[in-house]
């Protein structure tokens, strides 16, 4: 049901790969909105680490995720170098913290391989599958799973 | 959900487009830029309606569009000319197509007296000689014999006609005035059933030929059997479905009508009988139909009797006016005093706009806000006297910013008409489902607030007023029995008071019992055995989490979501609710919101290093507390001595988790604030930096909600700051304390 773009066709589609620590990563491209260099966040109260507050997107208030903390890796610091990567997820906009932007990636589906059994947890959940390109390894984040639910406070 | 249902569901998604394209293109045709192709395309849309209508037996619905369909045939045929004042008509007649759709969908009711009225108007314009009163034709076509001229409309719209090989158009066949003494002359009467096999399409012949040759024997009444069609997805194109019932009137004998059908013979199923007996059964229906329903008749008599016969659709319109004009007021129950929706009459300037233009113009308009306080924050840091021209204009910049948004807002303002007209049906089935007599009288319904509270609005009515009837109102004896009359009454009013809207639901009932309340209070350990409770404060305990008076569970209102949900819902949109109630006499809920959620006053304080805007609501007063008036109590809270209470203390730093130990309220200010429940605290910042209109957006929009966040809102500076919601604060510390109330709380009140 998430997956309507599930490998099943060989048509090339472009890709975003980013720097989280060292590791490489990547979004497709159509999900990307905009790409930002990193300004301060409000941090939210009661919210999980990942979380790094809100920022005003042009009158949006845009929530940014530390993709690192998500992927349960330690936070880093964000540098001059950092940016946002603003992605729509679901109905949900959302900006994403990594170290740094690196290339755009056009890939059929058969180089996508699926997540090995042997990554922990959130890496599996978050990680749609590997892609093997000029000897980089590089992750496919599904974005509908990245954010949290929707918690109903007021039923 | 069943297969059938999901593509109801896509239907209904389709209907919504349709209906805007239908609305568009009548606009079109209304503002006289319409051509050719705008009226097909509007041709088109009411014809979709009508087909998938049909698929899912959606009988008023079909009804209706059909009507609106043949006029639309007419105008697109050059017929009916195609004049502004018609595009006007069509407007209103797609209003009320919209009622049907929604009516079809389970989203509130049709009035149906004025869908009968519509359609008769629909049906003036194509025949201008027969443009008699929607009551009036019902009374001529009821003795189906009258001399008017039967239309034998062989439409099955549903499939494409093409599909199955031939082709229908309706086709008019007058019958003889004598036909109004067939009963006395049964002799030249029959019956003949056709049954086509799919080898009579396939032999490239034709029903309405047969028929229009059968009419040549004498006047004919036709009428279409369909129940045989299945829905589109089983549809075999080839295969034939539909059935013919033809009441013949001829002196030619069984011969002369057999041989009408010499050149199908075998590839129909063909029965010929003397007498008009499956007339009369068709006519004894239609009688039925028309007979007013008794009051206490099935509890949604439901406005398609018709639907029982095999949908015969000859002279279709009428059936709709039939039971309609006969009664009513299917809402017997209920008898509220809904007024008719209103339909901008043709003379009536009314702009369409699309209400995301408008939500747009407002976003634009707080962008304004936002820029002009920063403007005037930046003017005030540059040390500009008061009196200076640049002062006095950035002034006069202000006030007319908050007219345009007063201006602005006043756009999307809606009567809360549109929620209240769901109620009365809601209070029939709670009442029947509860075994009650229930009347509901509204009051207020044209108080208008902004759309983005509208919709928030009916889960908290609907569940004021489930309450109201479920726990209220006593059961008819024992109304009796009290000297009631056996029917209660719910009142359901909306009234502007000082920059809220406030929506009452106020029930005759038997009040609440503050015994039972405050003994179950005590039973869930909510509250402290030993506390005294004033009268009011036993009555808002029913708000509390864990509470539920009903000794049973029923089905309407012990779901497990009690009153305390419809509190922090409330809450969370920045409104109140409280109940007062007197034994034996009822209660009253009274609910009050802001009238907007767009905007909201506040004042900007500072918290750790943050920035955060407390709306002005909530704040009773602010002051900087001496070191005399905090006194600690217990291992680690205070409370503020102010005058001759104690409000607890709450660093707010602390409550959010901005920082682990809160520095001493005497080095801050303090924010003297009520909850939605009357109990006080006090609020704890570091720095206060002045009021502040804001711009509320929302953070569920892209995250989700966050407890002790109302919302957020963009400062001056363009920066993000934090709308507190004051009640989850107070909470969130409350949640911490071992006890759920403590004493202090109550006896600070």
């Amino acid at each position: 049901m998430n997956d309507l773009t599930a490998p099943v066709s060989t048509e090339r589609r472009e890709l975003i790969s980013f720097r989280v620590g060292d590791q490489e990563y990547c979004v497709n491209i159509m999900a990307v909105r905009e790409i930002r260099g990193w300004s301060p966040a409000n941090p939210l109260p009661q919210s999980p680490s990942y979380m790094r507050g809100v920022i005003n997107l042009r009158g949006a208030v845009l929530p940014i995720m530390d993709l690192a903390a998500r992927l349960g890796m330690p936070m880093v610091e964000p540098t001059v170098r950092s940016v946002f990567i603003v992605v729509q997820a679901g109905d949900r906009m959302v900006g994403l913290l990594v170290d740094a932007v690196s290339d755009i990636l056009s890939i059929t589906d058969d180089l996508v391989q699926p997540t090995p059994d042997v990554a922990c947890e959130s890496v599996r959940s978050f990680v749609r599958g590997i892609i093997s390109i000029e000897g980089r390894m590089i992750s496919e984040i599904s974005l509908d799973r990245i954010l949290p639910e929707r918690e109903a406070l007021a039923a | 959900m069943d297969e059938l249902e999901a593509i109801k569901v896509t239907f209904f998604q389709e209907c919504e487009e349709l209906l805007a394209d239908l609305e568009g293109g009548l606009l079109a045709m209304q503002e006289g830029v319409g051509d050719i192709e705008t009226v097909n395309a509007v041709f088109r849309a009411v014809h979709s309606i009508k087909g998938g209508a049909g698929a899912f037996g959606l009988e008023p619905l079909v009804r209706f569009a059909h009507v609106f369909e043949t006029l639309l045939d007419a105008v697109r045929s050059n017929e009916v000319p195609n004049t502004v004042d018609l595009a006007a008509v069509m407007l209103r007649a797609s209003d009320v197509l919209a009622d049907h759709v929604s009516a079809a969908r389970g989203l509130g009711d049709v009035d149906m007296a004025a869908s009968a009225a519509m359609a008769a108007e629909l049906k003036a314009w194509t025949d201008p000689s027969a443009a008699p009163p929607p009551v009036a034709e019902v009374s001529e076509v009821a003795p189906s014999q009258s001399p008017a001229p039967a239309v034998v409309a062989a439409d099955p719209d549903a499939l494409d006609d093409d599909d199955l090989g031939f082709d229908f158009q309706p086709m008019t066949i007058s019958i003889d005035a004598q036909a109004a003494d067939a009963e006395l002359i049964p002799d030249n009467v029959w019956t003949v059933s056709i049954r086509p096999k799919s080898d009579l399409y396939r032999k490239a012949n034709e029903t309405a030929l047969l028929l229009r040759e059968l009419s040549r024997l004498g006047p004919i009444v036709a009428t279409m059997d369909d129940s045989a069609l299945p829905t589109l997805e089983f549809l075999d194109a080839e295969a034939a479905y539909v059935t013919w019932s033809v009441r013949v009137e001829t002196d030619e004998g069984e011969e002369a009508i057999r041989e009408v059908f010499e050149f199908v013979d075998g590839d129909c199923e063909l029965d010929i009988v003397r007498g008009e007996a499956p007339v009369e059964a068709a006519l004894a229906d239609l009688l039925s139909a028309i007979a007013p329903p008794a009051v206490e008749a099935a509890p949604e008599p439901a406005p398609e009797p018709i639907a029982v016969a095999p949908a015969p659709i000859v002279e279709a319109p009428a059936p709709v006016a039939a039971p309609v004009a006969a009664a009513p007021t299917p809402a017997a129950a209920a008898p509220a005093k809904v007024t008719q929706a209103d339909v901008p009459g043709p003379g009536q300037s009314v702009i369409r706009v699309d209400p995301e233009r408008i939500d747009r113009l407002i976003d634009l308009v707080g962008e304004l806000v936002i820029n002009q306080a920063m403007l005037a924050q930046r003017v005030g840091e540059y040390g500009i006297a008061p009196s200076s021209n640049l002062a006095m204009g950035l002034d006069e910049l202000e006030q007319l910013t908050r007219e345009i948004q007063d201006s602005v807002m006043a756009i999307r303002a809606q009567p809360v008409k549109s929620v209240f007209q769901r109620m009365p049906r809601l209070v029939r089935e709670v009442a029947n489902m509860t075994g009650k007599q229930a009347r509901l009288v509204m009051d207020g319904e044209n108080t208008e607030v902004d759309k983005t509270v509208i919709e928030r609005l009916s889960d908290p009515i609907t569940h004021m007023l489930r309450n109201a009837i479920d726990h209220g109102l006593e059961s008819p004896d024992e109304r009796r029995a009290a000297g009631k009359n056996p029917e209660g009454v719910v009142r359901l009013a909306a009234l502007h008071r000082s920059g809220r809207i406030v929506i009452e639901v106020q029930d005759d009932g038997k009040g609440i019992n503050r015994e039972r309340v405050l003994s179950i209070a005590v039973k869930k350990g909510l509250i402290a055995p030993d506390l005294q409770l004033t009268d009011e404060e036993i009555d808002n305990l029913i708000f509390l989490p864990g509470f539920s008076t009903a000794d049973k569970i029923s089905d309407v209102s012990g779901r497990g979501v009690g009153m305390d949900v419809v509190k922090r819902s409330v809450q969370a949109l920045g409104g109140r609710i409280s109940i007062t109630s007197r034994p034996g006499l009822g209660s009253t809920f009274t609910l009050s919101l802001p009238l907007t959620l767009a905007v909201l006053d506040g004042m900007v304080v500072d918290v750790a290093g943050e920035t955060l805007v407390v709306p002005l609501a909530a704040i009773v007063e602010s002051l900087r507390p001496k070191p005399e008036e905090v006194r600690p109590l217990g291992p680690v809270g205070s409370v503020l001595a102010v005058r001759d209470s104690f409000v607890p203390l709450i660093d707010v730093g602390l409550a959010l988790g901005y920082r682990t130990t809160s520095p001493s309220p005497t080095e801050g200010v303090v924010l003297l604030v009520e909850g939605e429940d009357g109990s006080r605290a006090a609020l704890v910042a570091d720095a206060i930096h002045g009021q502040r209109q804001v711009v509320i957006k929302s953070l569920e929009q892209n995250y989700q909600q966050v407890e002790g966040v109302a919302a957020a809102t963009i400062l001056g500076d363009g920066r993000v700051a934090l709308i507190l919601d004051v009640d989850a604060v107070i909470n969130l510390r409350r949640r911490e304390s071992p006890r759920p109330v403590e004493p202090t709380l109550i006896a600070a009140e």
